[in-house]
């Protein structure tokens, strides 16, 4: 029987993200990608407009087809550099099926699986 | 077994991050990863309290900007006309002569207060510049902003107040942080106008806030923009731009007249009981009374024996032991038989407090009267809460009166000195390194007299009380008239004057182009250093070793790297200090430095072993209680301070410098309301200096990784608004006051208000030409041309820079930036 790997992913915790950057600048720094380029990571800013007075402000670090999920760091332990650099502290890196568990405990919360 | 590594090819330097480099004023704790001497990795340090491992992007681009092609490497000497752009690599050994000669001879000729000592946000370069001006013998270390308009003023009100310092407690004291058992997280966090996640100022890490979020803490989010804190805020108070103090006043009025105080703290810790007299308005003195008494006694009503008993200002207690009243009107008899009407303090601020009933407030604000009175309520209600406030506060006239009226609130709802409420903020240890507001540093001027000539102390009380650097506005017209004497010369260290920090930009050109001589110390050059006759290239954090003591933790800066020709700050000004000054107290900077952490009983090297440290328990740098275990005071007495060693709701102070001493609101002087002249021509309030989680301030515009996520100068309008004057998302616009107009890029967003635009500071292109007439594009994009020099308030202080008028329109094809 065919051994099944373990997938990785990020659960992002996109009510605390404050948008602040500095997961991309951290893997741009980890990766010296150009700036320019596709990071493994991207901030996206999704204003919403709820009603003429309301409105939500959202940030969201979506992880690009250039994520790799750091191996390089994580195999010793470490975690991915956009994750450690994190300022609010909104995502969590592990093994996917654990990291779903956790999407019961709160709202506003997206698991994102590494492909 | 395992390979050696080589130390000298490849290492890890932990140390702190303090300006130059990310440009905030915080303190995270950083692991440098250095390879064959060259940087090439930056993280944080996850041992540290601070930022337990996190980083911002700014720090994070450091590997950008250590080795940035621009930055200066050699010492410049101007060649051409100032502006021409036109210079001379020089070695250190001729840029410290030239310096040398010419300042010797300014001072030789004009006496030294005519040298003008000019920086940006303070950050690692406070301490050293007022070194250097001490040392040469002038007083006119300057802030550059017009009203000084940047957290002194706050710093010097709350102290007005209460004697210190206060900042909301995110544990930052506490080792331990959110776990230590001392500590206990607010249930409510006013956020009052910060849009705090981005760049840190005001020496707190943002998003410590955001982890008290996570931990329970409910915020009250005051702000006329939708910030991120004002959409996750149980209660958003939408107010209008400027009006802070009428809101505040309106929350203390349902505080107030509600009964949600503490009235023990009010009775026991404030002067609420001192006897205000009702023909003067001012304190009642004891002397007025008894002509035994001493000068800075005051006098309480006793409703045991129905007598004025005096209030003894240094014992922090009454003469005999007595009931004060708090409410009512009495008939005292003074000393030469005069009768007259007294009222306690509390009954004159209760009167106060009622000239501001919500409705009124509402009217003013633009915030529902419930909205106001819920916000109150849950304030008050949560225990602990805290305050925490941003530069909007600093931004109107009347600064003093707002930021009064906000202390008054978290004192008055028993959040004072509490574990996870406002607590004083004095530097770890007291190891204060030069005079910020309050305290007296190890740097100092020589003799008081020096300190005479400093430009507007004479004028504004604060000047000579709480904030030791010279006016700003004042020095901008003392250079243009050379009253009441002249100023012939300006140090400027890592301050950027034109594109920066000053407001009229034009006129501080025009003011450098008039001065004999001018140096500038900077790390890259910037439109403010095409000013100057020599620049010097100065080092970041990771090339210097320095010591941080402000509020916490004590630590040091470690040298990771060296860039060739580039030095510190502190060693530039240590080396001229020593020339200028035959008595300069220290030989090398390590003497310096062990000088300054002295009273923390460790060297400079101990310290540097160390990593940091935090005040113990019990000493008067660390919470909490402190007022009331006698740990504030010199004399060891409970208490504050203050004039009468209470907390003040009735400033003694603000009523010797002939100022209005309880807290109140000021409209600010270019609104809707106090101008609808104007407003008709500018109907949109203007608000500038939003931040941007990619620069601090006029910085970081040529860091690759950090311009691109924040590429041009924007200005923010609400969707309705841009459709009614035919805006589009992305087209560049015109922003324009009575003092002219600026090119942005429309940015359409919900997040403004649709009477107001929100303008960011700071624009300048480091990619233009840096001589004139371009001046790295400083005339195209800056807001601060437009904001009026010398509209600060009756204290010398702040600056109305949030709350102005303007209009926008379309830019033709023919206007638009090539």
């Amino acid at each position: 029987m065919k051994k099944e790997t373990t997938r990785y992913g990020l659960l992002i915790d996109y009510e605390y993200c404050t948008g602040c950057f500095a997961c991309e600048v951290a893997c741009a720094q980890e990766f010296k990608r150009k700036a320019g380029t596709i990071k493994g990571i991207k901030v996206i800013e999704i204003e919403q407009r709820l009603s003429q007075t309301e409105g939500y402000l959202t940030y969201l670090p979506f992880p690009t087809e250039n994520c790799v999920l750091c191996p390089h760091l994580t195999r010793k332990g470490g975690l991915p550099a956009c994750v450690k650099a994190c300022m609010a502290s909104c995502m969590k890196y592990g093994p996917v099926d654990q990291l779903a568990k956790e999407m019961n405990r709160k709202p506003r919360l997206v698991l994102w699986a590494h492909r | 077994m395992r390979p050696k590594t080589n130390p000298t090819t490849s290492r890890i330097v932990r140390t702190t991050s303090w300006s130059a480099g990310p440009g905030c004023h915080g303190t995270c704790g950083v692991l440098a990863h250095i390879k064959n001497g060259k940087l090439i990795k930056i993280e944080g340090d996850p041992d540290h309290p601070w930022n337990q491992g996190r980083l911002c992007a700014r720090c994070l681009a450091m590997t950008q900007y250590v080795y940035h092609p621009d930055r200066l490497t050699r010492p410049l000497k101007r060649v051409g006309a100032r502006g021409e752009g036109k210079w001379r690599e020089i070695s250190w050994d001729e840029a410290y002569d030239w310096i040398e000669k010419e300042m010797k001879r300014i001072r030789r000729e004009y006496g030294p207060e005519s040298m003008i000592f000019t920086m940006g946000t303070g950050r690692d370069i406070g301490a050293w510049i007022c070194m250097l001006a001490y040392a040469y013998g002038s007083p006119n270390v300057m802030f550059a902003m017009s009203g000084n308009a940047c957290y002194s003023p706050r710093i010097a009100a709350v102290e007005t107040a209460l004697g210190d310092y206060c900042v909301p407690d995110a544990s930052q004291w506490l080792p331990k942080r959110y776990d230590d058992p001392r500590y206990r997280v607010p249930q409510c966090l006013i956020i009052w106008g910060y849009n705090i996640p981005n760049t840190c100022p005001d020496n707190i890490f943002g998003h410590w806030f955001v982890d008290l979020m996570k931990r329970g803490t409910k915020i009250i989010c005051v702000d006329p923009r939708m910030s991120w804190f004002a959409c996750r805020a149980k209660k958003w108070l939408r107010l209008r731009a400027g009006t802070d103090g009428a809101l505040a006043m309106g929350m203390l009025n349902v505080i107030v007249n509600h009964g949600l105080y503490d009235r023990n703290f009010v009775e026991k810790w404030t002067n609420a009981p001192l006897l205000v007299r009702s023909d003067t308005g001012k304190l009642l003195a004891a002397r007025d009374l008894w002509n035994d008494a001493a000068s800075d006694d005051f006098v309480v009503w006793d409703n045991k024996t129905k007598r004025p008993v005096a209030w003894l200002s240094s014992a922090v207690k009454t003469r005999t032991d007595a009931r004060p009243a708090l409410r009512g009107e009495y008939e005292v008899v003074l000393f030469d038989r005069k009768r007259i009407s007294c009222k306690p303090v509390w009954e004159v601020f209760k009167q106060r407090i009622d000239e501001y009933p919500i409705e009124r407030v509402a009217a003013i604000t633009g915030v529902a009267a419930r909205d106001i009175e819920e916000a109150a309520r849950l304030f008050a209600g949560s225990k602990p809460a805290a305050v925490h406030w941003g530069l909007p506060i600093d931004s109107t006239p009347g600064i003093t009166p707002t930021a009064l009226a906000i202390t008054d609130l978290w004192c008055l709802t028993g959040n004072l000195d509490v574990p996870g409420g406002n607590v004083f903020a004095r530097h770890a240890f007291d190891a204060v390194s030069y005079a910020l507001p309050g305290a007296e540093g190890v740097i100092k001027l020589a003799t008081r007299e020096m300190d005479e000539k400093r430009i507007g102390a004479d004028k504004y009380g604060p000047f000579r009380k709480f904030i030791w650097r010279a006016q700003t506005d004042s020095v901008l017209d003392q250079i243009r008239s050379g009253n009441p004497y002249a100023v012939k010369g300006m140090w400027l260290q890592t301050g950027n004057l034109i594109a920066g920090i000053g407001f009229e930009p034009k006129k501080w050109q025009e003011a450098l182009k008039k001065l004999d001589f001018v140096a500038a110390v900077d790390l890259f050059m910037t439109p403010t250093t095409q000013y100057a006759d020599v620049v010097l290239p100065a080092a970041s954090f990771l090339e210097k070793e320095s010591v941080r003591s402000w509020w916490v933790p004590l630590q040091t800066i470690n040298k990771a790297i060296s860039i060739p020709e580039c030095k510190p700050d502190v060693e530039i000004n240590f080396e001229l200090a020593k020339r200028f000054d035959p008595h300069f107290r220290w030989k090398t900077l390590h003497d310096l430095f062990d000088d300054i952490i002295k009273p923390s009983g460790m060297t400079f090297e101990q310290l540097q072993r160390k990593g940091f440290a935090f005040p113990p328990e019990g000493h008067p740098s660390a919470p909490y209680h402190r007022y009331k275990k006698g740990l504030l005071r010199k004399d060891g007495r409970p208490g504050f301070q203050t004039p009468s060693g209470l907390m003040e709701l009735y400033s003694k102070l603000r009523e010797e410098w002939g100022l209005d001493a309880m807290a109140h609101y000021e409209e600010p002087p270019f609104t809707p309301l106090s101008r609808p002249d104007l407003a008709k021509e500018y109907p949109l309030i203007l608000g500038t200096g939003r931040r941007s989680a990619a620069f601090f301030n006029a910085e970081h515009r040529m860091i690759p990784w950090l311009r691109e996520l924040d590429p041009d100068p924007v200005v923010e309008i609400h969707p309705d608004k841009a459709a009614e004057l035919d805006i589009e998302n992305g087209q560049w616009v015109w922003v324009e006051t009575w003092l002219g107009r600026q090119r942005f890029k429309a940015k359409i967003t919900i997040v403004v208000p649709p009477e107001m635009v929100m303008v960011p500071h700071g624009w300048w292109f480091p990619e233009k030409p840096g001589a004139e007439p371009s001046l790295f594009g400083a005339w195209e994009s800056n807001i601060n041309q437009l904001i009026p020099m010398n509209a600060q308030g009756e204290d010398g202080l702040g600056s109305p820079l949030k709350n102005l008028l303007c209009r926008v329109y379309k830019a033709v094809a023919e206007e638009q930036p090539s």
